[in-house]
């Protein structure tokens, strides 16, 4: 935003709340702060207040180090205002300037002191290539082919040694392409030319991370072209301070991280609500008519089109799409089904809210229906009246502001990082299928006089089987992001959970489960830990979607078999409450588990196996992996 | 806002001070936190919120917010011109 420094006087007010002890008000102010005004001055005064408020505010927190060639101190607090925006307490580990390779190999290196969440290597063309940078004219087609597998070598040589020494996430940033190719347009032109060289490093670098669990790729070239790589750079910086980006760039440096942090530390949005008049389409249905509203191949209703193709693309990637919109719902549906123009249809919906009723009633009832806390979900609005009252009653809403012009709306989607995955399993794929399926069972459990006659109509069938390489990237997502049933909310990284799998006194189960109307895919994630004749619980988790119908019953007891068969006498469970997981609260009192140590962190359960009678109940058949029927 | 004003402000946030404790002869010898990192910093807050790139002998000359500001409104005038 040009002009105005200080919109209002929201600083003075966010310094009396710290002054007055109010920190969760404090931390809303300065959200609101940088919403009106993100840039490098504010994001100095948004950290040293969170500074102040962090341990109070008791925010989920994350660890970043970030590895680099280059200056990215003054990014950082960009990054930090950033996160806070989105909910999560950023901390920042920079390494040294240039010591990349020193930080990766030396296991005592301030890099695993830190002990991060996840690593940014953050190297630039000009330092790790500088002969194929700038001298590549110079260069023999032999010696330019053999810097470049240098380059490809020592990535490789990086990323083993810190998976060889640490679990945590690592983000690459692959190379930006030369914009002036010392040869010219000749470069254009050449097989293995500059460019060329570049681009076939990058391809390499994909390829080796792809090899390895938790190595993504930054795409730092396609972020320098969005930007443009004359606006994007600052020659003068670079010489005076090593920082190659440009003043009015370090922020989209920051939102590009973002995009890694926010997957990472779990914090999706996982449903997106839409409004319609103005949003998905041009103009008002109940006013316009289908005639009037703009929605097509051309200016202005290509705009919504654009919007509505990302958020088909959001789908496909497991985002659940939901309306909820003023208007008369035959108006509405008829625009949503019958209009020419429209590319996303009312089946595309998993939840419909629309009536008269205010938004933030119809967000509660949204969350509800889709079985998803109310914190998973983010709303889009044209209008800002209804985006701040959503904001000012659910704090928990993610709420997305849209730009004044409408060919923008796609954009603010596509960049959102609440949208980021950064892997997707076969469960995401099908989520509205399953989702739309979900509504036939609930029809269907209103005819039932007893819940047992349900749980027998709905054929249920779980299949529960040690993690493999298969199933690991969804175990590690589900204990990265199920929130709800959750008894000790433990979130792993793939890589943990691979070396703790291959530990004997370990063993992770998961279950799959089918019903009459669908499969629900992987759903639930045991992990046990067994201690001579005890077997602690470490981890017991199921997707919302599936409570409530005595699965739970079924994964905990084939938890119990298997460890009474590895000789164990009895199971210890934990609950550790958070926010969100008081759906779990009661689940062991619930299955003849007794308590211990009732307050505080050290309270568990422990349930004797040898006479428990903990049972898989009758109406669930156990499937053993493979098909075949045990 | 006049552009003293907004540097004030600029200046309050990235030295950690209010903007009534930033006046014209505010400098390195009565800011303690106004370093060389933060002096970096100053001159990135500026750029992106005025819009401008300013070249390293400007930067050079920064020696208190008031001439900050004068640098600034040159620059500014000669963008405009």
């Amino acid at each position: 935003m040009q002009g105005d420094h200080n919109p209002s006087n929201l600083r003075s007010e966010i310094d009396r709340l710290i002054s007055e002890g109010l920190v969760a008000p404090a931390s809303q102010r300065l959200c609101e702060l940088w919403r009106r005004d993100a840039g490098s001055a504010t994001a100095a005064f948004v950290v040293a207040r969170l500074d102040q408020v962090r341990e109070k505010l008791a925010l989920p927190k994350f660890k970043l180090a970030i590895l680099r060639s280059f200056t990215v101190d003054p990014i950082v607090p960009l990054l930090r205002a950033e996160a806070l925006s989105y909910g999560i307490d950023v901390s920042v580990h920079v390494g040294d300037f240039n010591a990349y390779a020193q930080e990766i190999l030396d296991r005592d290196s301030g890099l695993y002191r830190f002990e991060p969440d996840a690593v940014a290597l953050a190297v630039r063309a000009a330092e790790i290539a500088p002969d194929l940078w700038s001298h590549f004219a110079e260069l023999s087609a032999e010696t330019a082919n053999q810097a470049a597998e240098r380059v490809v070598r020592s990535f490789e040589q990086w990323i083993a040694a810190f998976r060889a020494r640490s679990s945590a996430a690592l983000v690459i940033h692959n190379l930006e392409l030369p914009s002036m190719p010392n040869l010219g347009v000749l470069d254009g032109q050449l097989e293995n030319g500059q460019s060329d060289l570049f681009r076939q490093i990058n391809r390499e670098v994909t390829r080796i991370a792809a090899a390895y669990r938790g190595v993504y790729v930054l795409d730092y070239a396609a972020l320098v072209a969005r930007h443009g790589s004359e606006r994007w750079h600052d020659e003068r910086k670079w010489q005076m301070a090593r920082l190659p980006i440009a003043a009015d760039h370090l922020l989209s440096m920051a939102r590009e991280w973002m995009r890694f942090v926010v997957p990472l530390s779990g914090h999706i949005a996982k449903a997106l609500v839409v409004d319609l008049d103005n949003t998905l389409w041009g103009g008002v249905i109940g006013e316009d008519g289908m005639t009037g509203i703009k929605v097509g191949a051309e200016y202005p209703g290509a705009a919504y089109q654009a919007l509505q193709r990302a958020l088909l693309d959001l789908s496909r990637k497991g985002i659940l799409l939901a309306v909820c919109s003023k208007n008369n719902l035959d108006d509405a549906m008829e625009a949503l089904d019958q209009h020419p123009g429209m590319l996303i249809r009312s089946k595309d919906f998993a939840a419909l809210r629309i009536n008269w009723t205010d938004k933030a009633q119809n967000l509660r009832e949204i969350a509800e229906e889709l079985n998803i806390g109310i914190d998973s979900l983010a709303f889009v609005d044209d209008n800002r009246f209804e985006r701040e009252q959503v904001r000012a009653a659910l704090r928990e809403v993610n709420v997305i502001d849209l730009p004044h012009d409408p060919m923008g709306y796609a954009a603010a989607i596509r960049n959102c990082p609440l949208f980021e995955r950064l892997s997707l399993s076969a469960e995401d794929r099908q989520r509205t299928t399953m989702y739309a399926e979900q509504r036939q069972r609930t029809g269907a459990e209103q005819n039932f006089q007893s819940k047992e006659d349900f749980f027998r109509f709905l054929e249920q069938e779980v299949e529960i089987a040690p993690v493999s390489d298969a199933t690991l990237a969804r175990v590690a997502q589900l204990t990265q992001k199920t929130n709800q049933f959750n008894m000790t909310t433990r979130r792993y990284t793939e890589q943990q959970i691979a070396d703790m799998s291959s530990a004997p006194e370990w063993e992770i189960l998961s279950i799959k489960v089918k019903d009459r109307f669908g499969d629900h895919g992987l759903v639930g994630v045991a992990i046990a830990h067994q201690q001579g004749e005890r077997c602690e619980v470490d981890t017991f988790l199921m997707s919302c979607r599936v409570i409530g119908r005595t699965i739970e019953t079924a994964f905990l007891a084939a938890l119990g078999e298997r460890a009474a068969a590895r000789g164990c006498k009895q199971l210890v469970g934990r609950f550790v409450p958070t926010k969100k997981n008081a759906p779990a609260r009661d689940f062991y009192a619930q299955h003849g588990f007794s308590q211990h140590e009732a307050n505080g962190d050290g309270a568990f359960w422990t349930l004797d196996l040898a006479d428990a009678s903990l049972r898989c109940p009758e109406w669930i058949k156990l499937v053993s992996p493979g098909g075949g029927k045990n | 806002m006049s552009v003293f004003e907004q540097v004030r402000g600029i200046a309050s946030d990235i030295f950690g001070i209010t903007p009534d404790q930033v006046i014209a002869a505010s400098s390195p010898e009565t800011i303690e936190s106004w370093d060389s990192t933060q002096h970096l910093n100053l001159v990135l807050a500026i750029e992106e919120k005025f819009g401008i790139q300013l070249d390293p002998e400007e930067i050079e000359q920064m020696k208190n917010v008031g001439i900050v500001a004068d640098i600034i409104e040159k620059k500014l005038s000669s963008v405009s011109k």
